[in-house]
């Protein structure tokens, strides 16, 4: 099987733009990427497209009615905070089965403000705040506080991977933020559901970020000059654990996705120059640590007094800000953090870049549960 | 409009002659526990094992947060817990008679289930609810 390379990528910057339609917004991107390739839509023998909001209405289609009808077949697909993920992985098993030579990966969302999940629809009374709280910043403290439950983390160790990524985001022009934000910020902001305060929730924004996928045929044709390898892609659905109907268990189906994308790139988390993953809240954040290896279990609170997933440090996490200050629009986040991955192995991200970097993993899960992980490498 | 308060989840079970309970179903096969009915279990795919069971009233508190913003109209702050029943069975709800203050709630503290009014919550047609709650034991 034919290894598949990203051979153009991009994102716009993240932001609000209410004036503007969803297919508008991924239009955007999806030249930006094509053009990031050298080619144009004419090139492109498929389409994935990731979009949660409008899923139902085509956006996929949409988006080649504003760039070129071409008559490419397009998969649009819904998979919760992993839908960017989702395309671009779909996109990659287009490629890896040999039926195409050249796709286009693109993830957009159109984002209101406010409050995420647990509207409880249904029938009879509303159930929020009736039986617990299904919001989602309440729904990632619980997991966090199982975590302080098993392991002692405490509130300012959740707040300080909100200070990390804030830092981070101001070396980032595409960020929604770039506003350094101390601690004391950061801990007396608005209490949302302990421990996460306002600033420790991601933020909603508008967004797109597109992909082109190639061949290492296509690949060799064109240039392999800033190709990067795409040398693992896996995606998990939540395995049965006995809390996981009440309490989404977001741990059992990041570990699982991440053992197979360690195992399909033959790599191990040493050997991981950066990660992008999923800081839904900065107390999922946490999680991650141990769930993608990064550290043994229990010592997550470590990574972060000790400066271990700091620029600069053992192994940075979330140095395009994270949905923490770059913001989180849905279906983009994981096609955009495949290219704050694919950024630092080509050597361009500038005052944030991962000196040396040869090997990024980035992850996404939503709730319900789904986990997209892809491990990317400098060619 | 119904004369009783109807059940504010499928699994809150009102007896005509009884208190009322959480129904769970447990499968045959495993012992795995789960709200609401099912026939076949998720965790070791065994069809036609699953009997319906009475929860039991106390349990263990697994995790918490208390929530200082919900929707418009929600009461806050108030505790949302996930409780380990005692014989099985994971429930999550609010935890009530309690200081909503994360310093003074404890992981493994022992709670009962009270069963009262849904908050005063009614459905378009009037009808009053009743739910289920945790209280410390
Ligand atoms: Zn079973």
């Amino acid at each position: 099987m034919s290894d598949v390379y990203v051979l153009g990528v991009d994102m716009i910057k993240f932001g609000r733009f209410p004036d503007r339609t969803v297919p508008n917004i991924g239009a955007e991107a999806a030249l930006m990427a094509l053009d990031d390739a050298g080619l144009t839509i004419k090139d492109m023998q498929a389409m994935y497209c990731g979009n949660l909001g409008q899923a139902n209405a085509m956006v996929g289609q949409r988006i080649l009615q504003e760039i070129g009808q071409t008559g490419i077949p397009v998969v649009n697909c819904a998979n919760a905070c992993a839908t960017g993920a989702t395309a671009f992985r779909e996109a990659w098993m287009s490629i890896k089965a040999g039926i195409y030579d050249v796709v286009l990966a693109v993830g957009v969302e159109q984002m209101g403000k406010g409050l995420l999940g647990g509207a409880g629809g249904g029938d009879g009374i509303p159930k929020e705040g009736l039986l617990g709280s299904g919001t989602m910043p309440c729904v990632f403290a619980e997991a966090g506080m199982e975590h302080s439950k098993d392991h002692g983390t405490t509130f300012e160790q959740f707040a300080k991977i909100s200070v990390k990524n804030h830092h981070h985001s101001t070396m980032n022009p595409k960020a929604m933020y770039q506003i350094e934000t101390p601690l004391d910020v950061v801990m007396n902001a608005e209490m949302i559901s302990y421990p996460n305060t306002k600033l420790m929730c991601s933020v909603n924004v508008d967004g797109s970020a597109a992909a082109v996928l190639v061949s290492e045929k296509k690949a060799k044709e064109l240039g392999m000059g800033r190709a990067v390898r795409v040398k693992a892609s896996a995606l998990a659905s939540d395995p049965y654990t006995d809390r996981d109907l009440v309490m989404p268990d977001v741990n059992a189906c990041t570990r699982l996705a991440a053992e197979q994308a360690y195992e399909m790139a033959g790599v191990s988390p040493e050997d991981i120059n950066l990660v992008e993953l999923h800081d839904c809240f900065a107390t999922a954040e946490m999680l991650h640590y141990e769930n993608l290896g990064l550290c043994k279990d229990g010592e997550a609170g470590k990574m972060i007094d000790e400066g271990h997933v700091e620029l600069g440090g053992k192994v940075p996490v979330n140095v395009s800000g994270g949905l923490l200050s770059k913001g989180h629009p849905l279906g983009a986040t994981g096609i955009a953090n495949i290219y704050e991955v694919c950024t630092h192995l080509r050597g361009e991200a500038g005052d944030r870049q991962v000196e040396g970097a040869r090997l990024g993993m980035t992850h996404v899960i939503g709730l319900g549960t789904a986990c997209g992980i892809h491990i990317l490498e400098k060619v | 409009m119904s004369e009783k308060s109807l059940p504010a989840v499928g699994y809150l079970k009102i007896p005509e002659d009884g208190d009322p309970y959480l129904e769970g179903y447990k499968c045959g096969n495993c012992g795995a526990v789960f709200l609401g009915e099912r026939s076949v279990c998720s965790k070791c795919f065994t069809r036609d094992k699953m009997s319906a069971i009475r929860l039991e009233e106390t349990g263990t508190l697994y995790s918490f947060s208390v929530v200082y913003r919900s929707f418009p109209g929600i009461d806050v702050p108030y505790v949302s817990a996930i409780v380990d029943l005692d014989g099985g069975g994971t429930v999550k709800g609010n935890l009530i008679n309690i200081d909503p203050d994360p310093d003074k709630i404890d992981f493994g503290m022992k709670v009962k289930l009270t069963y009262q009014d849904a908050l005063g919550r009614k459905d378009k047609e009037g009808n009053s609810y009743l739910s289920y709650f945790f209280e410390p034991a």
